[in-house]
């Protein structure tokens, strides 16, 4: 549970690039959740919400783009999604294969008003 | 209504501060261990068992993370190597801030091993860099041999996987060759060491592990240019 400590490093994120650029208004922030990445996006978007309201960048919507957990087969060279059947490929049944996705925590973009 | 792209890491201001400290570390060559698991796993017995088989002379110190009491740091201090308690105040995880912090005053020249023991936390701490050459997954017997695939992060950052209360596999429903299949198919050649601190079981491949991994950090920090900050 370290929503809150994530959704404050967005919001100090948010405010540093506000800062960049004098007059206009934030009004909405775009991150990429991975499913590795240890962070629920319900807990973020209730620890956000917790943590901006009243502040000077008041009302800052996020939008999350939950990003699913995906290997790479270095044989076949197929990308899939994992699910519960495990990490082997699913096309030609190598058993390793290697992480191709779902360890983001990024901040995709902002939305601004001039 | 404009839309900017950023494409930067949420956490890029941790990172940042990570990598000060592991040029530091380099610098200075301080192998620094990430010591991370759920609570009652064993980190801090393992630990008190490392400091009291190293020799009086051995240049290695400890920080040690909980949410709240110093208990740690205590029972670690004993051995008479310096050992530095970080309370969190609440965070389920360290961040490399809190690290700089505690180290600000230490005489870094002296010391050739950090261990980091964090919060217990299988979870948290996964996404946190905090300038360690290595993270280390300590995994108890009686959690349960399907850790891995439930939190597959930490098994997937972590160099070492140890086995932690071996003593223990004839009481529960361990099945140790699973437990290493599901932490493979996760990290597949992730090293693996089985660990009885109660029986000391498998503690001399331990102390070799630290042995090896020191000669590795010093090899590789030879290789890598100095960054001149």
């Amino acid at each position: 549970m370290h929503e809150l400590s994530i959704a404050s490093a967005i919001l100090e994120a948010v405010r540093k690039e506000a800062e960049k650029r004098p007059g206009v208004r934030v009004s909405r922030v775009g991150v990429r959740i991975g499913a590795l990445s240890g962070v629920e996006p319900e807990a973020l978007s209730f620890g956000f919400s917790a943590l901006v309201q009243g502040t000077d960048l008041d009302p800052l919507a996020l939008e999350i783009e939950a990003v699913p957990w995906r290997q790479r087969c270095p044989q076949c060279e197929l990308t899939f999604d994992v699910k519960d059947e495990g990490l082997a490929c699913p096309r030609c049944a190598r058993p390793e294969t290697l992480l191709a996705g779902g360890d983001e925590l990024d901040l995709a973009y902002l939305e601004v008003e001039e | 209504m404009d839309r900017i792209p950023l494409e930067k890491k949420v956490l890029s201001e941790n990172d940042r501060v990570a990598a000060r400290l592991r040029e530091r570390f380099r610098e200075h060559g301080i192998l620094c261990l990430n010591l991370i698991s759920s609570p009652g796993a064993g980190k801090t017995t393992l630990l008190e068992l490392t400091l009291g088989r190293l020799p009086k002379e051995a240049r290695v110190a400890v920080l040690t993370g909980d949410i709240q009491t110093d208990n740690d740091a205590r029972r670690l201090a004993r051995f008479g190597f310096p050992a530095r308690q970080i309370t969190t105040g609440g965070a389920c995880h360290l961040d490399a801030r809190m690290v700089e912090r505690a180290l600000a005053d230490w005489q870094r020249e002296n010391l050739d091993l950090l261990i980091i023991e964090n919060v217990g936390n299988l979870v948290c701490p996964s996404s946190y860099d905090l300038g360690e050459a290595a993270k280390i997954v300590l995994l108890s017997v009686p959690e349960g041999e399907d850790k891995p695939l439930k939190y597959p992060a930490i098994f997937l950052k972590s160099e070492l996987l140890v086995l932690n209360k071996i003593d223990l596999l004839p009481y529960v429903s361990f099945d140790i060759a699973r437990a290493r299949e599901h932490a493979r198919s996760i990290h597949p050649g992730m090293e693996i060491l089985e660990v009885s601190c109660t029986t000391g079981e498998g503690l001399d491949q331990w102390m070799q592990w630290i042995k090896r991994r020191k000669e590795t950090f010093k090899a590789e920090s030879a290789k890598l240019p100095t960054l001149g900050c």
